[in-house]
């Protein structure tokens, strides 16, 4: 179920079996029939570790998800909050359990905090007089997720937000609470690098509670050599930019949510012959999009321009192997070929998704509206009158283009030129709060304080500086047999992947400049390995590094890394983590604030 | 060494020895006359309270506690009342038992830690008489009193007093009694003349022990051992019945002529031997009683006590101690004289071999030849084991390890541990340490409970030396001696606060699994809350700091050092204690000092507390949050003049911030307003609450173009944005005269190929060739193309000579344009040239 998981350079299921085991220890805890009560935003990461067949087979027959009032009924004899730490969840669970008591006073309440348990709402509980109604008061510490062989994630969504906006610093000691876990199945990382404000806090925090463990010393061989640690804010470019892969454009038109992409039926009408399509399924179709499907693993990292080749490539390889049928003649060459029916039929089903998905997007990528924003966006990457009022954006405010659109740009574009004249900040803001509405200000107050938006102040633009220097604008990208990461965005190279890569070679020293430009501190830390854990590697054998974006990343950063394990004398293997995967729409729409406007 | 059977005794067919152990450092005046004396065993402290020897009233007894060797560890008056019996818990604490029933509990060292009663009823009635005894559950105590009641204690560190049911018949003390502990449950066996009593939670239920002639009298004393398995039974005509201690099974009955009643009598026996015999002292004899009717017997010139170990008795007297047990078989087996066993045969070998001789190699070939070599090594390594002199221990073990060195395939683990164990053991036999503890008991108690008692004993710097000799784990080893020894130290009252600080922080330094806290919260107890803060800095472990900071009431250090421990939720714990302890000015003033924590509570706010996010903002005078404050609460409220208020308290908080631009834009949002509502009062138009952008639109689809070009005016909207406004609205609603005329009232900001894209979007093509004569020359191509011109679209582009948009014409062309294909070849090439 989770095979691909474990096909990696580290075997990811390890994590996902840990983390299943002790679900089903505390389910287990709680005999007899069960009902889980949702906290809805669980579900999503839920679903990476466990399906319902695993509760299933641990008696729980009903599932909810928590709201206010009165919980359904349910002939069990127990309910099981599973919650995030939250105030405003536990005066629901708070209501539900009051409304229940004078129904039936058999069954049997219960609470399972993810990731972690908090005095704060247990204190809450109290207040509320519920506090005793529960029999079990536990957490599932549940921090990193895999998400797919080389991938973990939080799915923390508010991690940026909450980091830059609100100094709020929850998720770094999830984040490093979740490394001491990792580490402590896949053994102690030796050596630490971070840049940026939050990569210090976490690491700092790493440190401190391995002295907190100190005594049980870890003794499993390390599986990963390096840890990096990435502020977000040290990037804020590349999010920002319209990424060019086929996994970063179906996860910009759609939107991946925890795996899974919800898609437009139409293209998906199954077509049986001499049946024209009367009816056309109306729910969007869903896909799991991820390694386990050999075709994806094979394109969804490519240049979305090289993906079409890529598909009527396969598509001769299968119906060459569907031919195949007509040169078996012997008893056991048919049976060789049926044997292998299955799997192929699967690659051909898949090969139609993915082809009906590649033209969705060539729709979009083939528009105007399309290239002219990409054309934008490049000349900002590449420093083209960053420090005007950009005419393009100006007539898509006038058009009343979608805002997120409008301020990705803006953003962009201030990034681009290390803030805004005063006088092009202002207008681009009152552009905005006459098009959108003034409530936006809160939005733009918050785009500010993050440094996504800011005035130019006297210093002079360092951009082009740390463009030239780690070469973030490549000419020639190659999109169909790419040779550097740059193909990524067809032509920019993603600012956080350049610092990793510099990172393995030559190190660090030789950009000590430009380090210093970008924000927050950067540092190296090492762990001591107990005696006898030092590696002895082999020639030609390949280090692994654990690259982690505070505060989100990408799929095309991620394609981008994935670009370097694979180069043949890179030398090193990438495996990802994050607080939660991200692009500028989702990333942008974390950081506004709606007001809830009462007027009728 | 030729010796070594010199002082074996036989019994039936074992042998017992005497081995010194030490003499004793102490000097006793007067012996161990008149003293209640109390001795742990496996090698525990010994416990003298002594009555002063001027008889007077006003005169106290000295308690002095001593090491095994006789060591001066504590010595004090005693103060309290009378005592009836001391003895030892499992983790060498001096209990002593006084008349009243009350229990003082003293550490090692003398100092008083805690007391306890045996019953309120106890004071009255007195004890006479008491016993301290272990079983699984702990040190327990059993006491009989005045009024012939016993009471048990199970476990003292879990006070449950139990009051045994009335003996029938029972006036006084009975003539003896001990404490069984049979099946989990704890009994007392007594004798009350000629009758034996078993007395448990329920009942009293008299026993006859089997087999017991019926001419033997009645029980006087009686004893059980070690283990609770066997139990002996003396009677007053000098006869010593032994069995099992449930009273099923007898061993045998020996009659030792005495019938004067011994002082003291104990098991002696080593686990797995088939030879348990019993110890009895009188005055001035020792004698040895086994199953068999043997007996052995040492005359004795001093009183004595006799301590019941595991494996043997310890007599200790007023000069020496000496251990009595059963010579172990395989000592017998190698030291027997003229034994033949392997390992008394690789003895021998090894001895030959020292001295060069070639019978060396006849032992060998004789031992090899019955293949025993192994047998002779691991005999040697056992043998070692159990001998306390350290030159047999050398002997044996050298041959073992010249033995060794024959044999291919032996495992050396068992010596190489036997080694490293009898050093450890050698060095606690040390008389200045003085813990005479045999291997037997040493395997039995563990090494852990070897370091505790080290510990208890603060031999602290040997205990870490065994610890790394033996190469324990930290966490199970050294930290647990540091730990031990941190606690001790913070209770030095002579030493300051910085000096024990400095003194612990140097010896534990960052040792695993000392918990600082633990330290911290002693000093805490001693009173010295100076000193636990400075402990508690070192502490890593924030979950553990911080309760006990708030404990002691340092709820500021509290709350730096929950801030700096990352953990979100313990912040919000202490903040939430803050507010409930402080004022609200004070409050607020800590928390400023802690940005961290101030921005929790402000989210904390934001969600549960919005007029205390005020408060908050207006403390420290941050006026642009207060200002957003505003705008947000502005979206909350439902009526008019209220929003504009808020509205306007935001504009003067952005005004202190001096954000020019957010006070403006929030000034234009409430002209935009009061705009909004007047037209919806006059024309209904519904405006209250669209943008600018959408209100504008309203009014241009509602035909208000006046009002709409008054808002362009006032709120200085770029004309651009204003032109596309405006085509579009008419185009939509298909006034494309008003159309025409607009894009001749002055020069188009947005150009005129807008026009004409929009035209064609309402598929109008006949209005929207009338503005492709205006467009730019850059934008004709385009303009052609929009409507699909392509004759007009190659003119043009033939004109300007431009490649790339004669492609981009070529592109849109299709077979039937064969001819407009072939002239822009033409021009393509032409320019090419060029």
């Amino acid at each position: 179920m989770a095979a691909h998981l474990s096909y990696g350079r580290v075997n990811l299921n390890i994590l996902r079996e840990a983390a299943r085991k002790e679900l089903r220890e505390f389910l287990d805890k709680c005999a007899g029939s069960k009902a889980i009560v949702w906290d809805e935003y669980l579900t999503g990461p839920f679903g990476l570790i466990a399906q319902y067949s695993l509760l299933k087979e641990h008696e729980v027959e009903k599932m909810f998800t928590l709201k206010s009032g009165r919980l359904p009924s349910a002939e069990v004899k127990n309910i099981i909050f599973f919650v995030r730490p939250r105030l405003e969840l536990m005066d629901i669970i708070a209501e539900n359990v009051f409304r229940e008591d004078k129904l039936h006073s058999s069954r049997d309440f219960h609470i399972l905090f993810v990731p972690r348990r908090s005095l704060l709402c247990e204190q809450r509980l109290k207040e509320q007089g519920v506090l005793g109604s529960f029999i079990n008061i536990d957490e599932y510490i549940l921090d990193l997720i895999p998400y797919d062989g080389d991938l973990l994630s939080m799915e923390y969504e508010s991690a940026f937000r909450e980091c830059y906006l609100e100094n709020d610093q929850t998720s770094l000691y999830h984040t490093a609470k979740g490394l001491m876990t990792l580490q402590a199945l896949y053994g102690t990382i030796p050596q630490i690098y971070g840049k940026g404000e939050c990569a210090r806090h976490v690491a700092n925090m790493m440190l401190r509670m391995k002295r907190e463990f100190a005594g049980s010393q870890n003794q499993i061989l390390p599986v990963f050599d390096t840890l990096l640690l990435l502020d977000r804010n040290v990037d804020l470019l590349t999010p920002l930019a319209t990424q060019l892969t086929y996994e970063g454009l179906i996860d910009e038109i759609y939107g991946i949510s925890n795996g899974y992409v919800k898609l437009p039926p139409e293209k998906f009408a199954q077509k049986k012959q001499g049946e024209a399509s009367k009816d056309l399924p109306t729910e969007p179709k869903k896909l799991q999009l991820n390694s386990a499907e050999e075709l994806y693993a094979e394109i969804r990292d490519k240049n979305f321009n090289a993906v079409g080749a890529a598909l009527s490539k396969k598509a001769k390889i299968i119906s060459a192997a569907f031919e195949e049928r007509h040169n078996a003649k012997t008893v056991g060459e048919i049976k060789q070929f049926v044997s292998q029916l299955p799997h192929m039929q699967a690659a051909r089903s898949s090969l139609a998704n993915h082809t009906s998905i590649a033209e969705l997007i060539k729709d979009i990528t083939t528009s105007e509206a399309f290239f002219d924003n990409l054309t934008v966006e490049q000349e900002f990457m590449t420093g083209v009158d960053t420090d005007k009022v950009n005419i393009y954006i100006e007539d898509s405010i006038a058009q009343k283009d979608p805002l997120i659109k409008i301020l990705r740009l803006v953003c962009m574009q201030s990034v681009c030129n290390n803030g805004l004249k005063q006088k092009v900040l202002d207008y681009y803001k009152r552009e905005i709060l006459q098009t959108y509405g003034y409530e936006h200000i809160l939005t733009l107050n918050n785009l500010e304080k993050v440094g996504l938006l800011k005035p130019q102040t006297s210093s002079r633009n360092n951009y082009p500086t740390i463009r030239k220097t780690l070469k973030l604008w490549m000419e020639d990208a190659n999109e169909q047999n790419p040779n550097d990461i740059s193909y990524v965005y067809s032509g920019y190279a993603p600012l956080s992947i350049r610092l990793t890569q510099v990172l393995a070679r030559p190190g660090w020293r030789s950009i000590e400049e430009v380090l210093k430009m970008l924000p927050g501190p950067h540092f190296e830390e090492r762990q001591q390995l107990p005696a006898g854990l030092h590696k002895k590697r082999q020639q030609g054998e390949n280090r692994t590094t654990l690259v982690f974006f505070l505060g989100g990343v990408t799929y095309a950063e991620i394609a981008a890394l994935r670009f370097l394990s694979q180069m043949e004398d890179s030398g090193m293997e990438y495996i990802i983590a994050t607080t939660k995967l991200i692009n500028g729409t989702t990333w942008i729409k974390s950081l506004m604030d709606r007001p809830e406007s009462q007027t009728p | 060494m030729a010796f070594i059977t010199a002082n074996w005794n036989p019994l039936g067919e074992a042998f017992y020895r005497k081995t010194e152990l030490y003499e004793m450092c102490w000097t006793l005046r007067d012996g161990l006359r008149d003293s209640l004396v109390a001795a742990a065993p496996y090698g525990g402290p010994i416990a003298l309270l002594r009555e002063s020897h001027r008889r007077s009233p006003s005169s106290r007894p000295q308690l002095e506690i001593y090491s095994a060797s006789g060591v001066a560890i504590a010595s004090f008056p005693w103060k309290s009342g009378p005592v009836v019996q001391l003895g030892w818990t499992v983790s060498d604490e001096l209990l002593c038992v006084q008349e009243d029933g009350s229990v003082l509990i003293y550490d090692l060292f003398g100092s008083f830690k805690r007391h306890f009663s045996m019953g309120q009823e106890v004071v009255q009635s007195q004890v006479l008489e008491a016993k301290v005894f272990h079983s699984p559950y702990g040190t327990g105590i059993a006491i009989v009193t005045g009024s012939s009641r016993f009471t048990l204690a199970t476990n003292i560190d879990d006070l449950k007093l139990r009051r045994l049911p009335e003996v029938p018949g029972l006036q006084g003390k009975p003539s003896c009694w001990v404490v069984l502990t049979q099946d989990r449950q704890t009994k007392v066996l007594l004798s009350n003349g000629p009758e034996l009593y078993i007395l448990d939670n329920t009942s009293c239920t008299a026993v006859c022990p089997p087999g017991l002639s019926p001419q033997a009298g009645s029980i006087v004393h009686m004893s059980v051992s070690f283990s609770y398995k066997y139990l002996a039974l003396f009677t007053d005509t000098g006869h010593l019945w032994t069995g099992s201690s449930d009273l099923q099974d007898k061993l045998s009955e020996v009659d030792t002529k005495k019938t004067t009643t011994p002082k003291q009598m104990v098991w002696c026996r080593r686990p797995k031997s088939q030879q348990p015999s019993v110890v009895l002292m009188w005055d001035r004899l020792l004698m040895v009683t086994g199953v068999c009717n043997d007996t052995i017997q040492f005359p004795i010139e001093d009183p004595c006590v006799l301590v019941g170990e595991l494996d043997g008795v310890r007599i200790i007297s007023s000069v020496y101690q000496e251990l009595l047990q059963e010579v172990p078989l395989v000592c017998q087996d190698i030291f027997k004289i003229a034994s033949m066993a392997p390992g008394a045969l690789l003895l021998e070998a090894h001895r030959e071999y020292e001295k060069s001789s070639q019978k060396a190699d006849e032992y060998l070939r004789e031992i090899k030849e019955q293949s025993m070599l192994g047998e002779a090594v691991r005999q040697c390594v056992e043998a070692a084991s159990h001998e306390y002199d350290t030159s047999t221990q050398k002997s044996l073990l050298r041959a073992a390890s010249f033995g060794k060195c024959f044999l291919t395939d032996f495992n050396p683990d068992v010596f190489v541990s036997t080694c490293r164990e009898l050093r450890v053991l050698n060095a606690v036999r040390e008389s200045s340490v003085g813990m005479p503890l045999t291997h037997t008991q040493f395997k039995q108690m563990t090494l852990q409970v070897l370091i505790d008692r080290l510990v208890y004993r603060q031999f602290y710097q040997l205990a870490i030396e065994i610890c790394h000799y033996l190469k324990i784990p930290d966490y199970q080893g050294v930290s647990r001696v540091l730990k031990h020894w941190a606690s001790c130290k913070v209770q030095q009252k002579d030493l300051s606060d910085e000096s024990i600080a400095r003194a612990v922080c140097v010896k534990v330094g960052d040792s695993p699994g000392v918990s600082y806290s633990h330290i911290a919260a002693k000093a805490y107890e001693c009173g010295r809350t100076e000193l636990a803060i400075k402990l508690l800095d070192f502490e890593a472990r924030a979950g553990e700091q911080v309760p006990l900071l708030l404990k002691m009431k340092r709820s500021q250090l509290a709350l730096s050092k929950a801030v700096e421990s990352g953990d979100t939720d313990l912040v919000y714990t202490v903040v939430t204690y803050l507010k409930n302890e402080m004022n609200r000015g004070d409050f607020f003033m800590t928390l400023r000092n802690q940005p961290v924590a101030l921005s929790l509570y402000r989210q904390f706010c934001k969600l549960q507390e919005q007029d205390t996010l005020k408060d908050l903002y207006n403390q420290d005078d941050d006026h642009h949050e207060l200002a957003n404050y505003y705008v947000t609460a502005s979206y909350r409220e439902k009526r008019l003049d209220t929003r504009l208020s808020l509205l306007q308290s935001a504009v003067d908080e952005y005004n202190k911030a001096k954000n020019e631009f957010a006070a403006k834009a929030t000034e234009d949002e409430m002209r935009l307003l009061r705009f909004q509502r007047k037209l919806d009062d006059e024309k209904g138009a519904g405006l209250l609450g669209l943008s600018l952008q959408a209100t504008m639109e309203a009014l241009l689809a509602l035909g208000l173009h006046k009002q709409a070009e008054q808002l362009y005016r006032d709120f200085r909207v770029p004309d651009k944005r204003y032109w596309w406004l405006k085509l579009k609205s008419l185009a939509e609603k298909e006034e494309w005269e008003e159309l025409e005329k607009f894009s001749r009232s002055k020069k188009s900001p947005i150009g005129y190929l807008a026009f004409i894209e929009v035209c064609m979007k309402c598929n109008n093509k006949y209005e929207a060739k009338k503005y492709v004569s205006k467009v730019t020359p850059e934008q004709k191509v385009k303009a052609h193309l929009a409507i699909s011109d392509l004759e007009g679209a190659a003119d043009a582009a033939i004109e300007r000579r431009n490649d790339s948009e004669m492609g981009a014409v070529l592109s849109r062309c299709s077979a039937s344009h064969q001819l407009l294909i072939e002239r822009l070849n033409r021009a393509r090439a032409a320019a090419a040239k060029k």
